[in-house]
């Protein structure tokens, strides 16, 4: 959709660059040209001559490596509640973070003052994690080739507060034409603009424009003095025309079907049973039941329960598990990884093997590996480490209508909340906000509000049937690991996990 | 943190804030310093040392409302900052209910040391935290032959922050943390290998629990994990541990806030004054302790804090209502949150409840799940001990509770005498009669 389509909807018809796009960044607004990186050098007010003298500093005992991630993150959000547009937040972030490796010891720093005196302080305080004599920055700074995978027109700088009051108005309207029984609607869009600059002491460099978009509707309704609520919601690594007219009609439908839907569910009976997962936002089982314990710094450290299982068989046939950073547009994509290493997509299972790990740097170094371009950080305030962008199962040989047949008595699930897993043993959870009973191969009345534990390993050996319908989820997961924040994504068809504990009652 | 530097730059906003269009503001002026030191297997992993800063502003412009923040306190890029929220807060619709507190809700705050900085985290050194870190860690060396790694850290903060609102609130938080802790992966069965930690946190350093005390409750809660396993579901009592017991109290606190209320999102609306709980329970939320990991002088609105009861003997006293949402829903302003909440200790030791249990579940630790908030109806991953006449006789894991808070808080039969003190929740031992364990 074009941006003008994207005004026709929203019903202005001011043209949007007449309307302040709030957030400036307080740098000059430099077009970027021949050499990519001179725009990022802009924006930060460095040169190659600031970054050599403050990757001295942070080599100056001796480090084995240094790399220097400078941020500027631009983010706005805006809320409807009540039936107004009531709400607006802004946030600017800026700085840059210095981590020097000595071997898989990681001395960090950070500094909010992009000056070369505060970077060079904040070097030296990295720099303590070793202990000898100096060692010399590079002399120059090669560029490291990348793909876009999430290539926009419209900047959302450039896109006006007056025209997202008026799309949050239009979706609230649409919420209560839904439904009588709707009682209260909020509504909430937020976007931001990640730039990033990667430098590092091996000369590489690397820069990105990351973008970001998530909007959701809750509601709430009430029948016969019952109430429920439950929300719907997208996002996206792209621009304004990521809301298309089908996008907007199905958020409020799907909010208020979703809610209603629970005025009839029912707590399920407990213990185990057969556990169906739709396809799409159900790739939460593969984020906690294997996502996490494949991420190699619990296994460099021997305390996953994978850390033996590498070319063992763990699943059937059929199952092929990857996570891909370059899934266009999805909310877990990245052009490149915040070590400087291009993204791409990683077989963590092939055909019912267990193939590789997700490394950064430094557990790639210990397996002797090339780095996955898995190594994420939150911000420029806290150090990479492995963790996943899009994890998803590929489509698989049987039919959607053949996997529900084949259940006697169990649960269909297809919305989820959260999720979590203890590394070591691998047990995990995952919270099954709404789904169905199935009895007798067929799908019967709706659940709600239970939650599904498993055992990662076990569960894996026990996906017994895999169709051919793989969906992304496009709604705003976030994945959070040792306190740092990341946003992810991740998939799945339809799949038959043989057996698996439901907490349900009685 | 140079006091007047902040203060007087804090005042500078304010007045530019006026000047460039807004009717009242609020602001605040954060700065932090951190710095934590990890330790595996007998050395350093991590190093990290951090300064930073913050602001953030509330613009109250011809009835609008918007919040903004930024890391950027250079006053060439605030002026610019404040010009554009300035503006933007023209573009959104009045909100009648959004204004700033009534001042006479700022008085009275408690005059009392609270004493939530300790002067000594200034002097201590880098070797210092060092060694801690790695003390901590070398406790367990050769405790057990089946430990796969220790990991152990060390880490210490200092936070400063003002607080101005245009109508005459000046407010001013100071406090220090110190926090270490150890966990500890041992080889299990098969692939497995269980985990376990623990950490403590205090706003003295003198107040932390011992780092050997620390590292073997670390080691012995990795051990309980061994050989864990599903057992057939089955509804029983449910005894839970004090440190955890927080783990399952604290999703009450959104439905108990007037925010959650208004929007009609709480299953505890129209419940004030009403027995929601057993008359075992009984909460507090008490500001004032001194030295108390959620001690203040006042809340996020500026309102002076004071102690206020939630729950009595079972019935409700009291909702959290900040200014917001109370203008919304007509009710005078409590507190917008929780500060230090304490459950009120009962007669008898968790130990000697646990020895008097025939048959029953201890819950030692959470995994998972959910609880929603307009229903109360909650589901939750658990892993603890099967309790049988009195003793501990297999450890579980991978099972679920589920059921309803209006109906679990009603079964609580007995609380314990020992608070977990080492958390703004201070919960001790409590038992639950009737939960539906779901597992094999």
């Amino acid at each position: 959709m074009s941006r003008r389509d994207f005004v026709k909807i929203t019903g202005t018809g001011l043209a949007l660059a007449t309307l302040p796009g709030f957030i400036r960044s307080g740098f000059a607004g430099v077009a970027p040209d021949d050499n990519p990186y001179k725009f990022y050098f802009q924006r930060f007010g460095i040169d190659e001559d600031t970054v050599q003298k403050v990757m001295a500093e942070a080599l100056h005992y001796g480090g084995d490596y240094c790399d220097l991630f400078f941020q500027n993150q631009l983010s706005n959000s805006i809320r409807l509640q009540d039936n107004i547009v009531n709400s607006a937040s802004t946030n600017v972030t800026l700085g840059v973070g210095i981590r020097v490796l000595k071997g898989d010891q990681t001395g960090y720093s950070f500094t909010e003052d992009i000056s070369l005196a505060s970077m060079k302080a904040a070097a030296r305080t990295a720099a303590g994690i070793a202990s000898g004599s100096a060692k010399k920055a590079p002399e120059t700074f090669n560029a490291t080739q990348l793909m876009n995978y999430y290539e926009t027109q419209v900047s959302w700088e450039d896109v006006g507060i007056k025209d997202k009051v008026e799309l949050l108005q239009a979706i609230n309207d649409d919420v209560f034409k839904q439904d009588p029984r709707v009682i209260k609607a909020s509504v909430n869009f937020s976007d931001s603009e990640n730039y990033i600059l990667v430098v590092n002491s091996e000369g590489g460099i690397a820069t990105d424009y990351q973008p970001m978009l998530r909007i959701s509707v809750g509601c709430t309704a009430e029948e016969d003095g019952k109430r429920e609520n439950n929300y719907f919601d997208y996002s996206a690594r792209d621009d304004i025309s990521f809301l298309t007219p089908e996008r907007l009609k199905i958020l409020p439908q799907e909010a208020v079907a979703r809610t209603v839907k629970l005025f009839e569910a029912q707590t399920p009976p407990a213990g185990e049973m057969s556990v169906v997962l739709a396809a799409g936002s159900s790739g939460i089982l593969l984020h906690e039941a294997i996502g996490h314990g494949m991420e190699a710094d619990f296994n460099r450290q021997g305390i996953s329960v994978f850390s033996d299982m590498i070319n063992k068989k763990v699943a059937k046939d059929f199952v092929t598990i990857v996570d891909n950073g370059t899934n266009p547009h999805v909310r877990g994509s990245i052009n490149v990884d915040d070590e400087g290493y291009p993204s791409q997509e990683t077989v963590l299972v092939e055909n019912g093997v267990l193939r590789t790990f997700m490394h950064d740097r430094i557990s790639a170094t210990h397996y002797g590996v090339k780095p996955t371009g898995s190594g994420r950080r939150e911000s420029f305030k806290h150090n990479p480490m492995p963790r996943m962008r899009n994890t998803y199962m590929k489509s698989g040989p049987h039919k959607y209508a053949e996997i529900i047949a084949s259940v006697k008595h169990g649960i269909i699930a297809d919305q989820f909340t959260n999720g979590q897993v203890n590394i070591g043993p691998g047990d995990f959870t995952f919270y099954v906000k709404s789904g169905s009973l199935i009895e007798d191969g067929k799908i019967t009345g709706p659940i709600k509000d239970v939650n599904i534990i498993g055992n990662g390993p076990e569960v894996l050996s026990r996906v017994t049937m895999v169709a051919d319908d793989m969906a992304m989820a496009e709604g705003g997961w976030t994945c959070g690991k040792n306190g740092q924040s990341v946003p992810v994504s991740m998939g799945m068809p339809s799949v038959l996990v043989s057996s698996i504990t439901v907490g349900g009652r009685g | 943190m140079e006091k007047n530097v902040y203060l007087d730059l804090g005042y500078w906003v304010q007045k530019k804030a006026k000047q460039l269009g807004a009717s009242e503001s609020a602001l605040g002026i954060n700065h932090a310093r951190s710095v934590s030191v990890d330790f595996r297997d007998g050395k350093v992993e991590k190093l990290k040392e951090s300064t930073q800063q913050a602001m953030w502003i509330e613009i109250f412009a011809k009835g609008r409302y918007s919040n903004h923040s930024t890391n950027d306190l250079r006053k060439e890029s605030l002026e610019k900052f404040i010009a554009n929220a300035v503006d933007l807060t023209g573009f959104l619709e009045k909100d009648e209910f959004r204004k700033l507190p009534d001042p006479g809700l700022y008085k009275g705050q408690s005059e009392a040391d609270l004493d939530l900085s300790d002067a000594k985290q200034g002097d201590v050194t880098a070797d210092e935290r060092l060694q801690r870190a790695k003390n901590l860690g070398e406790t367990l060396g050769g405790k057990d032959d089946r430990i796969i790694s220790v990991s152990s850290g060390f880490h210490d903060s200092h936070s400063e922050t003002y607080h101005l609102k245009s109508n005459g609130f000046e407010g001013h938080k100071e406090s220090t943390s110190f926090t270490h802790g150890a966990s500890v992966s041992i080889q299990g069965e098969g692939d497995k290998k269980p985990e376990g930690w623990r950490y403590y946190r205090a706003r003295h350093l003198e107040d932390l629990v011992g780092a050997e005390q620390t590292a073997l409750e670390a080691l012995e809660r990795t051990k309980a994990r061994l050989g864990a396993e599903k057992i057939p579901s089955e509804t029983m009592p449910m005894l839970l541990e004090n440190s955890n017991a927080a783990g399952l109290l604290w999703r009450m606190m959104y439905p108990l806030s007037a925010s959650a209320i208004q929007q009609k999102n709480s299953f505890l609306e129209g419940k004030k004054d009403s027995q929601i709980a057993s008359e075992a329970l009984t909460i507090l939320d008490n500001p004032s302790i001194v030295r108390g990991l959620g001690s203040r002088y006042y809340d996020g609105d500026g309102i002076a804090a004071k102690q206020m009861p939630l729950i009595t003997n079972g019935v409700l006293n009291n909702y959290f209502v900040d200014v917001y949402y109370g203008n919304k829903l007509g009710w005078k302003p409590t507190s917008g949150g929780a500060s230090n909440l304490i459950v009120q200790p009962g007669a008898r030791s968790g130990l000697e409840i646990e020895a008097g249990l025939d048959r029953a579940i201890l819950v030692t630790d959470w995994l998972g799940g959910n609880a929603n908030p307009t229903t109360g109806d909650f589901s939750l991953g658990v892993a603890g001990w099967l309790i049988e006449n009195g003793k501990r006789v297999k450890s579980i894991t991978e099972m679920n509770i589920s059921g309803n808070y209006s109906e679990l808080l009603m079964n609580l039969v007995e609380v314990g005498n020992d608070p977990w003190i080492h958390s703004s929740f201070r919960t001790p031992t409590m038992l639950f009669d009737k939960v539906s364990f779901s597992g094999s």
